[in-house]
């Protein structure tokens, strides 16, 4: 872990100590789930995981933007955009969450 | 797609683990990203995203019935941060 952030391969361990699964197994399976999730969202479908929460799609109209350090205007592209709305669930015991860190 | 939908299509893409294996894993894999955030910690998923937690600072709200003004605290919120891979298959799915 590089920062202390949880990644792929801490989930898959955590299948393959709570529930038994192969290394294997288990690696593939944290594979799947990310990219089914992925392969909704890029079929225009949204994802609901109840408990959790939603992955939804915003489609962006063009807008007009400007380079920062040339001042000139470039329109910014139409472009679709994946936003995550926790579920009441993960929102109530994250709100509970007293950071040690501000 | 719901919950029970990515079971279902998780099930079909191996050979190896039961539609009730597969049900367990997601139910496990979801309450373990909520008990990681819970506790303050990020997620990061290389070409999915990343999961953190933002501060909402302290402000005073109103009752919107009576108008009465509610102090409300301070407070943790999730926040999901699409990776470049995801923002990449996602927006090239634009006018498809």
């Amino acid at each position: 872990m590089s920062d202390g952030a949880l990644t792929k391969a801490d989930l898959a361990e955590k299948l393959y100590e709570d529930l038994g699964l192969n290394k294997r197994e288990a690696k593939e399976l944290v594979e799947l789930f990310f990219e089914e999730i992925r392969h909704a969202l890029e079929n225009n479908e949204q994802v609901k995981l109840s408990g959790f929460g939603n992955f939804e799609l915003r489609d962006k109209s063009q807008r007009p933007g400007r380079n920062p350090k040339t001042g000139e205007e470039i329109p910014i592209s139409a472009r679709r955009v994946v936003t995550f709305r926790p579920g009441q669930k993960l929102k109530a015991r994250v709100e509970a969450y007293v950071g040690t860190e501000s | 797609m719901t919950k029970s939908e990515l079971i279902e299509y998780i099930t079909e893409k191996q050979n190896q683990l039961t539609i009730k294996d597969v049900e367990m894993s997601v139910k496990l894999l979801l309450d373990y990203m909520s008990d990681i955030l819970a506790s303050g910690e990020r997620i990061e998923i290389r070409g999915f995203g990343s999961f953190s937690l933002h501060y909402r600072a302290p402000r005073t709200g109103r009752n919107p019935k009576t108008g009465e003004a509610v102090v409300l605290e301070g407070k943790y919120v999730p926040h999901f941060k699409p990776g470049k891979e995801m923002r990449d298959r996602v927006n090239e799915s634009i006018g498809k």
